[in-house]
């Protein structure tokens, strides 16, 4: 198998390297991070858990949300600036205030995303298979609903987030290293995470929550958690989100159920979920073809998207990884042992 | 007497109309092995959940070394040291046999710190010998949903020894596991008891098995307690010999 220094060698000297190799690209590239992250942790509870939450972009949404309001609450009333009359405030931050907000709004996203996936676990760890599926994915469209009708915070109209005090250039390679070191933090985060007792027990509550629950594991304890993980990730990429893009309202930008909420899943299905790299090497492939059906297949991206994720779920169900896994077994590691005991074993190798 | 690891009294339960276990009293000493027979659909494995605490019992009282435990909830069960296995097996079958048995580690005193500490070598060691103990060392590394249905039986019992219960709940162990490797479970039965010193209260078919193994017995009929005794005793009881031939 390929030694994985080498992949994590690549992936930084590419991530580091990247805006001043393909400077026009450095949107496109901060985004492909971002997916990154969102199937990496769409598959902590997707792939590892065996809970496919479809609502996981709620977090993303609320994170953009808190930040938002820490950012602009640092300085001026909400209400005020969200109303109709604070249009002209927007460019009105001082690089110190800009900085101390923006820093203040990502904490507060990922705590804030946090408490929220605590609250949720009691409601929605009661449902199971498909309920938790429809379960998350009601609360996904709900929350969108509930943010377009809430006035201060701008309602449907969305807000226009403070304007970063320099030029648009700097901001996008500022907001660039920023996707990078967040989708980087979450791989090293859950690589951590997946070779603790926890990865070993949520991949037992996938296989059989039951005979998890009949052999004590603390289940409610271990899916909480895994929840937490995700949410918090999933908050700070929402705080970056949204101060790249400058403006965020409820449907498009912050609770794009169909979109990035899909996008998350279908990412992770296609590279292999319950893997580690699955997920990274789903976004990536799932990036590059959708930017290049949206440049040179404009009109019929949808179709091509549709037509690739049809594919997978058909006849790679397993996915890249897992395809590769069933075909050679012996690069992953599941091998018969010739000892016959640990003993002997002991005695071969020495 | 010592206190009895399970005591069960009068315990009923039933699903909708159906009665399945009518004020079924019985009891497992420490340190042996306790059997339980009975005609299909006799309610035996109904029994075993009302004690697992798989679902509520209507009435009755169940103990755990002296402890009420009729209202506790099946993690917590699983925590005090009473542990069952099933009669469907059930692993984890899509983790290797190492990862299978490591998961299976008592969770007793597991603190919400545990949940991100590693497992140190011992563990391993110590997963690596039960594996040898039931004769899966060789395939330790595969994934455990390959495995045939009789080692994944062997692995289901090798993560319940792994978590050290004092009380150790066999659901019909040798079911659907071929002839020749049957005396081998046996002796590992066997073993387990005598080494680990863990109680065993085992539901058996196989008349064979469980007059081998067991030391006192119950024999369950249409939901009630027909007859208890020694293998020897349960053998010669007209009311059993009765109760599997189907006569009334």
């Amino acid at each position: 198998m390929i030694k994985e220094k080498y992949l994590h060698a690549g992936l930084l000297v590419f991530g580091v390297l990247a805006p001043f190799l393909f400077p026009n690209y450095t949107v496109q590239i901060s985004l492909l991070w971002i997916m990154i992250l969102f199937a990496l942790t769409w598959d902590t509870l997707g792939g590892q858990m065996g809970y496919n939450s479809l609502g996981n972009i709620v977090f993303f949404g609320v994170g953009m949300y808190i930040s938002a309001i820490v950012q602009i609450g640092v300085v001026y009333d909400v209400a005020l600036y969200t109303s109709p009359d604070g249009a002209a405030l927007t460019g009105n931050f001082a690089p110190a205030q800009y900085y101390t907000g923006l820093a203040l709004g990502i904490l507060a996203a990922a705590v804030g995303c946090v408490i929220l996936a605590v609250l949720f676990s009691q409601v929605f760890f009661g449902l199971r298979g498909p309920y938790f599926a429809i379960g998350t994915l009601g609360l996904a469209l709900a929350a969108g609903e509930l943010v377009g009708a809430w006035d201060y915070v701008g309602g449907g109209g969305g807000i226009a987030l403070p304007v970063f005090p320099s030029d648009p250039k700097s901001q996008g390679i500022f907001f660039y290293y920023l996707c990078l070191v967040s989708a980087l933090a979450t791989y090293v985060f859950l690589r951590w995470l997946y070779n603790t007792r926890f990865g070993l027990a949520i991949n037992a509550i996938r296989d059989d929550e039951e005979k998890a629950e009949a052999m004590g594991i603390h289940t409610k304890r271990h899916k909480t958690a895994a929840w937490c993980t995700s949410a918090f990730f999933l908050g700070i990429s929402g705080a970056l989100f949204g101060n790249m893009t400058g403006f965020i309202e409820p449907l498009e930008v912050a609770f794009p159920t169909i979109t990035f909420g899909i996008f998350m899943v279908a990412m992770a299905l296609l590279g292999g979920k319950g893997t580690l790299w699955g997920p990274i090497l789903g976004a990536i492939v799932f990036h590059l073809i959708k930017e290049v059906t949206w440049t040179y297949l404009l009109g019929w991206q949808w179709i091509a998207l549709g037509t690739l994720i049809i594919i997978n779920v058909v006849y790679f169900q397993q996915g890249i990884l897992g395809w590769a896994r069933d075909k050679w077994p012996d690069l992953f590691g599941l091998t018969v042992d010739e000892a016959m005991s640990s003993g002997s074993e002991k005695r071969g190798s020495s | 007497m010592s206190t009895p690891t399970i005591e069960v009294s009068n315990v009923s339960k039933s699903f909708g109309g159906v009665v399945a276990n009518k004020m079924v009293s019985m009891k497992v000493e420490p340190g042996k092995i306790t059997g339980l027979i009975g005609p299909n659909g006799s309610g035996k494995t109904t029994l075993f959940n009302s004690i697992v605490g798989y679902h509520p019992i209507d009435e009755g009282s169940i103990k755990f070394q002296g402890k009420e435990i009729s209202k506790l909830r099946v993690q917590q069960i699983a925590r005090l040291g009473m542990l069952r296995t099933f009669q469907q097996t059930r692993i984890y079958s899509k983790m290797n046999c190492v990862e299978n048995i490591l998961i299976s580690v008592p969770h007793r005193t597991a603190t919400f710190s545990d949940m991100f500490r590693k497992y140190p070598a011992e563990l391993t060691d110590k997963a690596e010998h039960l594996l040898e103990f039931v004769g899966l060392y060789q395939k330790r590394h595969l994934i455990s949903g390959d495995l045939s249905f009789g080692q994944q039986k062997l692995l289901e019992f090798a993560m319940a020894l792994m978590n050290e219960p004092t009380v150790l709940l066999l659901d019909e162990p040798t079911a659907g596991i071929n002839p020749t490797l049957i005396n081998g479970l046996i002796d590992r039965l066997k073993r387990a008891n005598e080494e680990f010193g863990i109680t065993l209260f085992v539901i058996e078919h196989n008349m064979r098995v469980i007059m081998n193994l067991a030391e006192h017995m119950y024999c369950l009929a249409h939901g009630e307690m027909l007859a208890n005794g020694t293998p020897d005793e349960i053998q010669n009881d007209q009311r059993v010999i009765d109760a599997y031939l189907g006569a009334h």
